[in-house]
């Protein structure tokens, strides 16, 4: 009697097992947020509309925290043998990815008829974060770049044009020094322009040098430039902002508390990145302008944020699904979508044609200074063994703001690192 | 040996077993684990392990960001042991007396310890803020001091994340301390009191001495912190200005989580264990002896 009523439910057990939905396709989804809050409230919206549409595949984000949280989410998932399917990360850990053997490239599965319209859809700034060896691994999808905030009424009462903003180094040096506030006493109440320089200095430097024109690193991410003559130059004139012309704060400056800086009208311009619109839009008690980097020897910006990765390790059909959603999400009326609830910059130019992005940035054009900086804004720097190299760079441009070492032996120091740790790379 | 006393035995040992097990797996095994690993090259994509002896050791005498995390550790240690014991055991005998507002006083010097270390290290950061943080505010403004950018300076940065363990590990020690007050039978300060000792000389040859075993775990857990306690740096300065703040833990997380060279971090992290198990020795070895236990 209990052997075949056993066999009755393992009968049905086994019932269940084949019936289960076709929608056993389950795409796992690393995003770098923390739980909570709006950003996740878009992100769980838009998986519930992709399932909606997509009945066979279902969408599951994961929060994953910081970026820096989640590629090491991302990468100790990996080496356990069950990384995400598709996870967002910085564009600039492609080397590191796709060294760990962890991500495939896009090319893979995207070889429908219209998949590389698609893949060509994109800003080519964005792309040069994305490919490498004639590859896409990354699909650009939450991005910035470094822009310039100013302080309208500081402008006003410096005497200058409030509804102008420096176009070139010589004038932002000539506005800064007109914007310092210093008393008798030589005690500053308020500094002409603030380049952060605590944490990630190169994304900031990157600005000076492309400007400066010159490149920190070669497309095959092998080799760096960072003792080139122009680099060095660069640094020169970041240092002599505080150093000589006195009108930028001494030291090594906080990323993280400039925008405040800025609403307490302790520095009346600042670089930081487009991320901060929404912030800056929400808390700045005064009229401010946003404008494109100043140039050197011509404009130029890196661009910065999160690209969509492929994880190696996921079924073809889960990759099949994935390349589905990631082209969902990335068609122009949802890029318009997003850029206008974050604050990143749209990922494709047909993005800004729809018609609720043109309505934005009618009202609000600041929107579209990333937009129009992006012609001149080139690759973040990301080379192999990626975050090793660029602490190279950070510690030798935090030596030379310091004042502890000259700009020049800063970077050639600098340079002699990542030379010993780039030398394997280049043998093939 | 009998039979009852072996059963005791087994019975001893099955009781340590749980721990043991969870010891064993999650502490000695991992430690054992590291050494290993750390005779070996970083496994890399198609890259496996090769076993390249003390290659990684080499490596690290040759580091010169190595041998500048440690020193600013021992900086650390130095800056943060003492004065945060010292201000633990003030504040213990203060709050043990019979003053108004004892319990208010209590949670106030608590309060740090139970505040987490990310949201104080984010409020300190705005502390520490060149022309309108606090610190500035009672420099600049007050004193007539010239700006000084404390965290963005090589020479300063140190000191300030210093200045915030102290604030933050007080107060955990004050716990231990004012329990180890209570439980000193007031008979023999009135005994003292009628030998006509004073207060300096009572607390020096009396409640001191019997503080000591509270002294010792408070050591233990302050040189522990010293090398442990990173959460700060992550918010405040990521080790920065070119590595100024920079401990052996977080620089061990660098290694291990940023540059994914989990051999060269195994290799730190041997000379971190290796510091830990060399001063827990000593201080259980050399001072648990002149130390009076009742």
């Amino acid at each position: 009697m209990i052997d075949t009523s056993l066999k009755r439910l393992a009968a049905l057990a086994a019932a269940a097992l084949v019936a289960l939905p076709a929608w056993a396709q389950e795409i796992s989804f690393y995003y770098p947020v923390a739980v909570g809050g709006p950003i996740t409230k878009i992100i769980d919206g838009l998986a519930a509309d992709f399932e909606k549409e997509n009945p066979g595949i279902k969408v599951k984000p994961i929060y994953s925290g910081t970026y820096q949280e989640s590629i090491v989410k991302a990468l100790t998932a990996h080496k356990s043998g069950e990384p995400p399917v598709v996870s967002v990360l910085l564009s600039t850990d492609m080397f590191t990815l796709i060294d760990e053997d962890a991500i495939a490239p896009w090319d893979t599965v995207a070889t429908g008829a219209d998949d590389q319209q698609w893949i060509k859809s994109f800003y080519p700034a964005f792309m040069q974060n994305s490919q490498t060896g004639g590859k896409t691994w990354g699909i650009p999808f939450q991005r910035s770049t470094v822009v310039l905030y100013w302080n309208k009424e500081a402008f006003k009462e410096a005497g200058l044009d409030p509804n102008r903003a420096p176009a070139s180094w010589k004038e932002m040096v000539d506005y800064a020094q007109k914007l310092t506030k210093r008393d008798a006493s030589g005690k500053v109440s308020q500094w002409g322009v603030q380049v952060p320089s605590s944490g990630f200095p190169y994304w900031l430097f990157q600005g000076f040098t492309t400007q400066n024109n010159v490149q920190l690193m070669n497309t095959s991410g092998d080799t760096t430039f960072y003792d080139n003559p122009a680099v060095i130059e660069a640094l020169q004139f970041w240092v002599d902002l505080s150093g000589k012309h006195k009108v930028m704060p001494p030291g090594i400056i906080e990323w993280g508390t400039t925008p405040k800086d800025f609403f307490e009208r302790k520095i009346a311009m600042m670089w930081t990145t487009t991320g901060n619109l929404t912030n800056v839009k929400a808390n700045a008690k005064f009229d401010f302008g946003v404008a494109m980097l100043p140039a050197g020897k011509r404009r130029g910006t890196p661009t910065g944020g999160g690209n969509f990765y492929l994880f190696k390790k996921s079924t073809p059909q889960q990759q099949a699904a994935a390349l589905k959603f990631v082209k969902w999400v990335t068609t122009p009326k949802r890029a318009a979508e997003w850029g206008i609830a974050t604050g990143y910059v749209a990922v494709r130019p047909d993005a800004w044609d729809t018609p609720e992005m043109k309505k934005y940035v009618e009202g609000f054009p600041a929107a579209a200074v990333a937009r129009d900086q992006l012609q001149y804004a080139v690759a973040e720097l990301s080379t192999h063994d990626n975050q090793r190299v660029t602490k190279a760079l950070n510690d030798g441009l935090q030596a030379a703001l310091t004042g502890g070492k000259s700009p020049e032996a800063a970077m050639k120091e600098s340079q002699r690192e990542a030379e010993r740790l780039l030398r394997s790379y280049r043998r093939k | 040996m009998n039979r009852a006393s072996a059963q005791a035995q087994i019975h001893g040992w099955l009781l340590l077993l749980p721990a043991a097990a969870l010891l064993a797996l999650f502490t000695h095994y991992p430690a054992l684990a590291t050494l290993w690993h750390s005779f070996y090259s970083s496994p890399k994509g198609g890259r496996p392990a090769l076993w390249v002896g003390l290659d990684n050791y080499r490596g690290m005498v040759e580091d010169p960001v190595f041998w500048q995390v440690l020193g600013n550790n021992l900086w650390f240690a130095a800056g943060t042991i003492p004065v945060s014991i010292a201000l633990a055991l003030l504040m213990a005998v203060w709050v043990n007396g019979k003053i108004a507002g004892r319990g208010f006083l209590r949670l106030a010097y608590f309060t740090p310890t139970v505040l987490p270390m990310i949201a104080v290290a984010n409020i300190w950061l705005f502390f520490y803020t060149p022309t309108y943080g606090l610190l500035e505010q009672f420099t600049v403004d007050l004193l007539g001091l010239p700006s000084h950018n404390w965290l963005g300076t090589k020479s300063t940065v140190l000191a300030c994340l210093i200045v915030v363990t102290i604030w933050k590990e007080a107060g955990f020690f004050m716990i231990f301390y004012l329990a180890a007050l209570q439980a000193i039978p007031p008979s023999l300060g009135e005994a003292a009191a009628i030998e006509g000792a004073g207060r300096w000389y009572y607390f020096r040859r009396v409640t001191f001495p019997l503080l000591m075993p509270t002294t010792l775990f408070v050591l233990v857990n302050a040189v522990i912190n010293s090398f442990r306690l990173v959460d700060h740096i992550v918010v405040m300065t990521r080790g920065g200005p070119d590595n100024a703040s920079s401990l052996l833990l977080y620089y061990i997380y660098d290694v291990g989580f940023k540059f994914w060279d989990s051999a060269y971090a195994s290799t730190l992290t041997m000379v971190l264990l290796a510091i830990l198990g060399t001063t827990a020795l000593l201080q259980f070895g050399f001072l648990e002896r002149r130390i009076h236990y009742r």
